[in-house]
Parts: C-alpha cells; sequence; structure tokens
C-alpha cells in the first residue's frame, strides 16, 4: 500500500510539474469524459433520430468507452424533433449534467437552436447531419464545428458538374421539398450547372408530406428535360420514387438525386425501382475499402441492417472525437486546446474510405463520391461509387471570401446564372 | 376556527391569498436552484402567462381559442425580427411586437367573435393555422422552417437570475391585472355571454365588443409571453407558432381547471416538468402526458385547481352549516 501511495502522490507531482495544476491531474485521471448525445427518439424523425444513437454507441462500444485512458459516458437526450425541447435539454445536459461537449441533432431547426444555445453558452457543439448552410458559413460560430457532417449545398455542386460534363445533361428540373434544406441544396446543383452553361427548365417546390406527386411528374413529362434532379428526405423521397417508376418515367427520363433521395434509410425501404439512380454524397456503403466494409458489417452484425447517412455520420463523427481526445490527451477541460485538437485532426482511416479534414471555416473537405444505386449480390439495394471529385469543400471552386458575398440559397436565389 | 372559515369560504378574499402564496413560492425556490432548474422554472412562468391567457377566453368567455400559439409566436418572432435581423432596440422591439400582436388579434377577434362553440374553435384553429404558414413560407423574414435567431436580450438582464426574476414581475403583474379584469363588471359580463349570448344582448350589452375587447385583451398576454419565450430561448421557430403550441396552452389551462385563471400555472408546471423530466428517463415520455391527460379528464373533469376549489368550498360550507 505504501508504496503504491507513494508512486501515485509522486506522479501527481510530476503531472503538476508537467501541467502546473493539481485539479487537473486529478481530473484526468479520475472522472470520465462526459458526451452529451442529443437525438430525435419521438416526434417525425424518430427513426433517423434512433440510427444516430446506434451509430454513436456502436463505436465506444466497440472501444470499450474508454479513451486516452480515461472512461467515457454518453448522455442520451430526446429532443422530441422540436426545437423548444432540444433547447432545453442541451440546456440540461450542459449546466446540469455537465457533459463537457454536445453532439447531434437531426433536423435543422433543431441543431440551429442548440447552435445559438452553444454560443452564449461556450460548450462545443457538433453537428454531423445538421446541413443548414449558414452554420459554417455566413453565420458560423467558433465552437460549432461539423465534424463528419456535410454543408447542404456541398455535395450538390460537384453533382451538377459530373450532370453537365460527364452525363452531358443541359436542361434538368429540379424537384424538392419547400424548406431551407431543399432550397440549398437546389440552389448549389442550379448554380453550378446554370454557369457550366446548362439551363434549369423548371423547378417544382412541393410541400413537405406530399402524397401524390403526379401534378409534378405530368408537367415533368411535358417539359421533356434531359434529367430530374430529386432533392428529397423520407417518406417524401420513397414516395417519389415509386410513382416515378409507376408512371414509366424510370427508364425514360435520367433521375439523379441529392443524398438524400438515395440513402438507405430511404431505399432499404423500397425494390428494384431505386436501381441506377445517381447521386453524390461524402460516404457509400457500397465502398470496397477495408474499413467501410469492416464498418458496414459490424453495424448488420449489431443492427439487421445496412447504415444510413444517420448512423454512418455519427460513427465517423464518434472516431474523429476519439482521435482529437487522443491527440490531447485527454484534457478535454481546456476547451480551446480540445477544439484546435478537433479542427486539426486528418482522419485517414475511417468508413469514408478517404482522408478527411477541416476546412477553416469548420466544415470537412471531403474526397466525395458519386454514387449508383445497385443490386448488392444479396438482393440489398446499396450505393457503390462509380468516381471521385477530389478536394471538395462546401465552397467548390469559388473563392471564399467571394462566395459569402453572395446571399444564402432560399427559394428566391438559386444562384442561377442570367444568360 | 369560526374566524377561519368565512375567509375561506370568502372567494373574493382566497385568490388575492393564493396569488400572493404562489409569487412568494416562485420568488424563494431559485434559491435552492441550479442554473439548468432555473430555466426550466422560467419556462415554466412563460407558460404559466400563455395558460392563463387561454383560460381567460375559455374559462371567462366560454370561447376556447386554438390560436393562442399563433399569437404566442407573433409575439416571439415580432421581437426577434426587430433586434436580431434588424438590429432594433429591445424596449422598442417590444413594443411594437405588443402593437403586432394586438393587430393580429383584433383582426382574429373581429372574425372569430361573430362565432361561438365549435365554429370559434375551428375558426380560430384556421386563423392561427395562417399564421404558422406564414412564418413557414415567407422565408426572407422568418427564416422559414429554420426560423430565427440571435442573443435579443437587453444586457441588463443577461444574467439567468435576473432574468428569471424579470419574468417573475412581469408574470405577477399581468396575471394580477387579469384577476382584476376578470373579477371587474367588464369580466361578469364576459361571464355572462359565456352563459347565454342572447340574454347578455338583450340586456342591453354589446357582446361583440365585449368579446372583442377580451380578445384582444387575452392576445396581448399570449404575445407578451411569447416576447419572454424569445427573450429566453434566443430562438424563435415554425415549431413556436404551430397548432400544438395553441394545444399545449389549453391543455395547461384544462388541466389547470378553466376558469380558475390561475389553474394555468399547476397545468405549465406539470406539463413543462413532465416534458422535460420524464423525457430524460423514458422514450414513451408522450405516453405518460397522454395517460395524465386521460385521467384528469376522468377524474377531475374540472382540473387540478378546479378540483381543489369545489373540495374547499364544500368543506367550509358544511362547517358553517353544521355549526349554524
Amino acid at each position: 500500500m505504501k508504496r503504491r501511495q507513494l508512486i501515485n502522490a509522486g506522479s501527481q507531482v510530476a503531472g503538476l510539474l508537467a501541467i502546473g495544476s493539481f485539479d487537473r491531474v486529478f481530473a484526468q485521471s479520475k472522472q470520465p469524459i462526459k458526451i452529451g448525445l442529443l437525438t430525435p427518439l419521438t416526434g417525425v424523425v424518430a427513426a433517423g433520430g434512433k440510427e444516430i444513437a446506434e451509430g454513436f454507441n456502436l463505436y465506444w462500444d466497440q472501444v470499450g468507452k474508454k479513451v486516452a485512458g480515461r472512461d467515457v459516458q454518453i448522455f442520451v437526450e430526446d429532443d422530441g424533433s422540436n426545437p423548444d425541447i432540444a433547447l432545453q435539454k442541451a440546456r440540461k445536459l450542459s449546466e446540469q449534467t455537465k457533459v463537457d461537449f454536445l453532439v447531434g441533432d437531426l433536423l435543422a431547426n433543431t441543431g440551429l437552436a442548440v447552435a445559438e444555445y452553444a454560443k452564449t453558452n461556450g460548450i462545443p457543439y457538433f453537428i454531423p447531419v445538421i446541413a443548414a448552410d449558414d452554420l459554417t458559413q455566413r453565420t458560423r460560430i467558433p465552437n460549432v464545428i461539423r465534424v463528419a457532417g456535410y454543408s447542404a449545398s456541398q455535395m450538390a455542386h460537384p453533382m451538377a458538374d459530373y450532370a453537365f460534363k460527364k452525363l452531358g445533361y443541359r436542361k434538368v428540373v429540379t424537384i424538392s421539398q419547400d424548406y431551407t434544406f431543399g432550397h440549398e441544396q437546389c440552389g448549389g446543383f442550379a448554380q453550378v450547372f446554370t454557369e457550366l452553361g446548362g439551363t434549369i427548365v423548371a423547378q417544382h417546390w412541393h410541400p413537405l408530406n406530399t402524397q401524390d406527386f403526379s401534378p409534378y411528374l405530368g408537367q415533368i413529362m411535358s417539359a421533356k428535360p434531359d434529367a430530374v434532379f430529386a432533392m428529397e428526405t423520407g417518406a417524401d423521397a420513397s414516395r417519389l420514387i415509386q410513382q416515378w417508376s409507376s408512371f414509366g418515367l424510370k427508364g425514360s427520363i435520367p433521375l439523379i438525386g441529392a443524398q438524400n433521395a438515395t440513402d438507405q434509410s430511404v431505399i432499404r425501404t423500397l425494390g428494384s425501382e431505386v436501381e441506377g439512380i445517381i447521386s453524390c454524397a461524402h460516404f457509400a456503403e457500397g465502398n470496397p475499402s477495408q474499413a467501410t466494409k469492416k464498418f458496414v458489417a459490424d453495424y448488420e452484425a449489431a443492427y439487421k441492417q445496412l447504415p444510413s447517412l444517420y448512423g454512418f455520420s455519427h460513427y465517423v463523427a464518434a472516431i474523429w472525437l476519439a482521435e482529437a481526445i487522443g491527440k490531447i490527451k485527454g484534457d478535454i477541460e481546456n476547451r480551446p486546446q480540445f477544439l484546435e485538437g478537433v479542427r486539426s485532426v486528418v482522419l485517414e482511416s475511417s468508413p469514408l474510405g478517404r482522408p478527411v479534414s477541416l476546412d477553416t471555416y469548420g466544415n470537412p473537405v471531403y474526397d466525395v463520391y458519386i454514387r449508383k444505386v445497385m443490386k448488392r449480390a444479396d438482393g440489398k439495394f446499396w450505393n457503390v461509387p462509380i468516381e471521385t471529385y477530389p478536394k471538395v469543400s462546401q465552397f467548390w471552386t469559388y473563392k471564399p471570401e467571394e462566395y459569402l458575398k453572395q446571399p444564402p440559397y432560399s427559394r428566391t436565389f438559386q444562384g442561377i446564372k442570367k444568360s | 376556527m369560526i374566524a377561519e372559515s368565512p375567509i375561506l369560504s370568502n372567494q373574493s378574499l382566497l385568490k388575492p391569498i393564493l396569488w400572493a402564496t404562489l409569487v412568494a413560492l416562485f420568488a424563494l425556490v431559485p434559491v435552492f436552484l441550479e442554473s439548468y432548474q432555473l430555466s426550466l422554472l422560467t419556462l415554466i412562468l412563460v407558460y404559466s402567462l400563455l395558460a392563463m391567457s387561454v383560460d381567460l377566453l375559455a374559462g371567462f368567455a366560454g370561447r376556447t381559442p386554438l390560436c393562442h400559439g399563433a399569437l404566442f409566436g407573433c409575439g416571439a418572432y415580432g421581437v426577434m425580427y426587430f433586434v436580431s435581423t434588424l438590429r432594433g432596440d429591445p424596449l422598442i422591439g417590444v413594443v411594437l411586437a405588443l402593437g403586432l400582436v394586438l393587430s393580429v388579434s383584433l383582426v382574429f377577434a373581429l372574425l372569430a367573435t361573430r362565432t361561438s362553440g365549435v365554429y370559434f374553435l375551428l375558426l380560430t384553429l384556421a386563423l392561427g393555422m395562417i399564421v404558422w404558414g406564414v412564418c413557414q413560407r415567407w422565408t426572407s423574414v422568418s427564416g422559414g422552417e429554420n426560423g430565427l435567431r440571435g442573443a435579443i436580450r437587453p444586457e441588463w438582464l443577461l444574467d439567468p437570475l435576473r432574468y428569471y426574476y424579470f419574468v417573475l414581475l412581469c408574470a405577477s403583474l399581468l396575471s394580477w391585472t387579469m384577476y382584476r379584469v376578470v373579477s371587474s363588471p367588464f369580466g361578469l359580463t364576459l361571464k355572462g355571454i359565456r352563459e347565454s349570448e342572447s340574454r347578455m344582448k338583450s340586456l342591453g350589452y354589446n357582446t361583440t365588443l365585449h368579446l372583442t375587447l377580451g380578445f384582444c385583451l387575452s392576445g396581448l398576454v399570449a404575445g407578451a409571453s411569447g416576447i419572454l419565450y424569445a427573450f429566453l430561448n434566443s430562438f424563435v421557430s415554425p415549431t413556436t407558432v404551430s397548432l400544438s403550441q395553441s394545444v399545449k396552452g389549453l391543455l395547461m389551462a384544462i388541466i389547470g381547471g378553466v376558469g380558475t385563471l390561475f389553474g394555468g400555472v399547476v397545468g405549465a408546471t406539470l406539463i413543462i416538468l413532465l416534458e422535460n423530466l420524464v423525457s430524460s428517463m423514458t422514450e414513451r415520455w408522450s405516453m405518460v402526458l397522454g395517460a395524465m391527460f386521460v385521467l384528469t379528464m376522468i377524474f377531475v373533469p374540472s382540473g387540478i385547481l378546479g378540483k381543489l376549489r369545489t373540495v374547499l368550498v364544500d368543506h367550509s360550507g358544511n362547517k358553517k352549516s353544521a355549526e349554524g
């Protein structure tokens, strides 16, 4: 006993000399790291919310809930798909549970509410699926970082480039849910596509939860575009793709999509009607890389389904954060150092398959995949990469300062170049 | 004992005492609380005001509104837009937001007061949905689905404890005003309209005018609570003006007891606590909430405070007759 005490005291003194405070030595060796995970377990996006918790927990379970010699505790709170509840829960996690940082939320408005709180409170907040452009652009907040996430228009830029240059489309119709996330993705697509010389023939905005797409499909048929760009999430995406097929448009007009339209959360509910749809994303579950294969197999073993965007992003976010915590040797109490650690991570081997790092605005720069929905040997459909765009940032090829001078994408501003 | 019963049976004294106790309680409690719990308590006060404003119409004028979430939201959006987007002064923002709420309430009142019962319920629901739709679609002003955000609280209110006491002050003043109104001749007229509008008309009362004024007052209080809410959360989105917000206000009033005014405080406390504390324990928290509503409707249809009042009055009344 005496010897152990001596060693203990000795190491504390050594730690004191090295870092300069008893408190911190104590904190490092004893207290677990507390993580607050906000996710919608109830409400309209509860299905995605469950996958967020699954993906995030999967990583921590694999590493035994330990990082840099410290235990990790995860506190999951339900944000109810509602910004008011999300905000209250963020307060609780930060002020009562005293977590070291917050992760999560699914809907943009819940994320924006929590980000505003993080801004005044200073707690680090990481947003793997909150895609609202301005959170890492015009109104960025230093302690809100899009770890393993993407900004809405980021993937639409290369999609437009590919559609124009490789697929040779010149006239495109966009169809999208009528809310900010859709406006931003279509804006990103329309701007790049028209600047290359293409034409946006028409843009259809339909309300969330549209049951019947026939009026839009009718207009699309008579417009005779080269292709249609669909920005849909959840049940709307399933319905559009189904009706697209049953109206006989599949095969006559090519359908390209935002990554949400062919996400696993959508296509696992559908059959052969999804085959061949091309989309653009920072990950693809059908990626042949070793790390992706292993992750997909682990995920399937644990939860009996292929990982969607939600599970994928939060799994990678967990790796990212663990790496950052390791880099700063577990000293997470030093917030500026921790944030710097997160910003400086270059993730080499993750299920994303390609190295990824953050730009100075707190948004990842990815090697982006053009993906095609294909049939796996066992009959399930998944997204397989067919082309890679290296080093795609949220600003595409524009200069950040100039890009940020234009207004954010909205229903009225789509960045369409006047010819 | 003899001195006690007249006080208890005397309705005009019971309420001020209850009110003063409540305020004192709310003033003392923060001493024991952490910052998170303090924010919950602030939220409870804000929603109490909303519930009381609903009760003013539902309990006293007999017109159950489903548009108070929208009026609440008008206040929140108004002050948020003026202070955070236009970079105006918060105080002027509050005045303008109240003006906005008043004008919206007036339009709503002129349209809705000609109806009663289910028709009033549905008409106010539709009017509330219009506000929600505008907030959702008028992206350049309302920020659409993403809403508006920004720390808009003036410097001298930044401290959470100080803000709490500020909200408490506003809530006390407004609830006192509402209490005075419902116990005034004007309030009695509203009650008369609740019992029989045609009879009040034949007695020579301008019922439309009374209802319109009552509606506007109730709307103003709802708007004021919305403004306090925006100051608290630095954030407003279409969910704040949605139907579920109106329903929440109504449910709080019903749980507390329609027609008791202060029942709103009880209802708000219960629902906010359930929503925030039970949801941390189980994913099925909405079931707990639903079960509570069903049980309340079966066992205490007059609400918690309503039931308490009848018990107290019965008790003292019985004693009196026994003594006499």
